[in-house]
């Protein structure tokens, strides 16, 4: 696998691998305290102490933009962990038992695919009040349709494949044939789509940071670094909104080009 | 399948998507804690009679079902019931916003169809580097969000170049236009980028067909063999594509409209949840869902017009 990385493939890894490190040891890397007000420095230029100036009450860029990568890395990756999880049994129970069931979970997706995610988070915000727990909640259940469907079609391929059946002479119980050897060969197909669709779940965390119906301030995150970098790029300082910005965009390319490589491995496999 | 049993079942799933979804809009207000008193009471300290003519308004001594039908009922008429901090008709608030969100999703559409299909299109005839650079700068939008494409484009070209308004709406036809022209591009940057994407690979793949290799050898002229043999058939999923993406642009319009403080929707929407204004949040959430549904089911029903191969239904 190594030898087919490619210099896209080491850019890609090499990013995601130095986010990890910084979303890890924030505390550790960030030069400033990131919620440290200083007047002196607000909405300042590029100078030794603060190398991305500071933002409207002055504090230091850089350091928040460090602290920042937590709230919108962890957040998206918390839902699609959920949904995920969440998705792979909707969509094992319903291929393993087929007719009735099947029938019931697979409307009930389509019916959540119908509507947009980011507007059922909106609602369950509306519910749970401003913050990360209505998002993360509204997300991962706008996104279950999405692991669920791809899972679905696999696990019925797979579910009629000898191996199964043998299993199933053997007299092995359903959950055990499901875990033990359903899933293990799943997988891969899991992987790949819930790492695709985790490109669109950071879009959609930050997009409501941005609205500021996310995270709250003072906390650092980037969605909202940028809504508050517009009224200081007004002001006439765009360094905060363009540094966020950009990074929330190379965040999602890379993690589209892992993505899509997981995808065309998974398509090798077959 | 036959035409009308397709329609049929379109509209059942129609149905059956817009109750769940209302069901999900107005049942969640009743999972708040404290209930649903300290959601229509907000922040606010009511008075007794207050309370009592809340209480009678949203009819919260009948039991759940009735209370949903009723509300259900009422907004199938029109009437949303009013807002808790306007204190007007939730029906009025939308009917004014709806021009401002229905003209910035259209705006948008007109520039998702022509750069899209335009640089697709370019793209497939002019392999090499002018390709090489549509597939970078492609790859690029497809990846930038919305929110943050809007704001580039508010530092580059209304506070830097200064060509563009900053916010507001704007006053008149020809002026309203301008003041959304920033939004209209913010909006429809990333649906361009995929639509060429696309349209790219689809007349590729027209062009290695073998009647456009026949008419080829017959002489026929480049522009000819394009318009008439591959522009055709590369058409398909062309229209499904910009279907399914303007349905994205509603989504993508309650972002666009808060960056450039435009009087939409989106807006309306992002302000009552800030306000807990929950009779707007379920009005509004339940038009935006319906116009997503509706606008999946026209772009089904175009899908088995314009290739009248496919029986209705066969490409869902």
């Amino acid at each position: 696998m190594k030898a087919r990385l490619g210099p896209l493939g080491l850019a890609t890894v090499l990013l995601l691998g130095v986010l990890a490190v910084v979303t890890a040891c924030a505390p550790l890397l960030a030069p400033q305290d990131p919620n440290q007000p200083d007047l002196f420095n607000a909405l300042a230029g590029s100078s030794g102490t603060h190398p991305l100036g500071g933002d409207a009450l002055g504090r230091d860029v850089l350091s928040r933009l460090m602290f920042g990568a937590r709230t919108t890395l962890l957040g998206p990756l918390f839902t699609i962990v959920l949904s995920t999880a969440a998705g792979t049994v909707l969509a094992v129970t319903a291929a393993w038992a087929g007719g009735r069931v099947d029938a019931v979970i697979s409307r009930l997706l389509d019916v959540l695919f119908a509507i947009p995610g980011i507007v059922f988070a909106l609602v369950t915000v509306a519910v749970l009040g401003p913050g990360m727990t209505g998002v993360v909640a509204g997300l991962a259940v706008a996104y279950t349709p999405y692991v669920a469907r791809v899972v679905r079609s696999a696990a019925l391929r797979e579910r009629n494949l000898p191996y199964i059946a043998a299993a199933w002479v053997q007299g092995r119980s359903a959950v055990a044939i499901c875990s033990r050897h359903l899933l293990p060969n799943l997988r891969p197909i899991i992987v790949a789509q819930s790492v695709s669709a985790l490109g669109f779940a950071i879009i959609d965390v930050a997009a409501i940071s941005f609205l500021g119906l996310g995270v709250q301030p003072p906390t650092a995150d980037w969605g909202l670094m940028v809504k508050n970098g517009l009224d200081s790029a007004v002001r006439g300082q765009p360094m905060e909104a363009v540094s966020a910005g950009v990074l929330i965009a190379l965040v999602v390319v890379a993690v589209n080009l892992l993505g899509d490589r997981l995808g065309r491995q998974e398509g090798d496999l077959r | 399948m036959s035409w009308p049993l397709f329609l049929a079942r379109r509209l059942a799933a129609l149905v059956a998507v817009l109750l769940v979804a209302s069901f999900l809009v107005y049942g969640l207000l009743y999972l708040v804690p404290g209930g649903p008193m300290a959601f229509l009471l907000g922040n606010r300290s009511g008075s007794p009679e207050q309370i009592a003519a809340i209480r009678h308004e949203y009819r919260l001594d009948d039991p759940f079902l009735i209370r949903y039908f009723g509300w259900l009922g009422d907004a199938l008429r029109g009437d949303f019931g009013q807002s808790l901090v306007y204190r007007q008709d939730v029906s009025d608030l939308m009917s004014t916003r709806l021009a401002t969100t229905g003209l910035l999703v259209l705006y948008a559409t007109v520039i998702i169809v022509v750069a899209g299909v335009g640089l697709g299109v370019l793209g497939a005839l002019r392999r090499g580097t002018v390709d090489a650079v549509i597939s970078l700068v492609n790859s690029i939008f497809l990846a930038t969000p919305t929110f943050v494409v809007g704001v580039l484009l508010v530092i580059v070209f209304a506070l830097g170049l200064g060509w563009f308004p900053v916010f507001g709406p704007g006053a008149g036809l020809p002026d309203r236009l301008y003041h959304l022209t920033l939004p209209a591009i913010a909006l429809s940057l990333g649906s361009a980028a995929f639509l060429a994407r696309i349209t790219r690979a689809s007349v590729g793949e027209e062009l290695r067909r073998e009647h456009v290799e026949t008419a080829r050898s017959r002489g026929f002229s480049q522009s000819h063999i394009v318009r008439r043999h591959v522009l055709r058939n590369a058409s398909i999923p062309v229209v499904t594509v910009t279907g399914l993406t303007v349905a994205g642009l509603i989504a993508g319009s309650v972002v666009v409209e808060n960056i450039f403080a435009l009087d939409g929707l989106g807006s309306l929407l992002v302000r009552a949840i800030l306000q807990r204004d929950f009779a707007v949040v379920q009005g509004v959430v339940l038009v935006l869902v319906t116009a997503f549904v509706l606008i999946n089911l026209a772009v089904d029903v175009c899908y088995s017009l314009i290739d009248p191969r496919l029986s209705p239904g066969e490409a869902t």
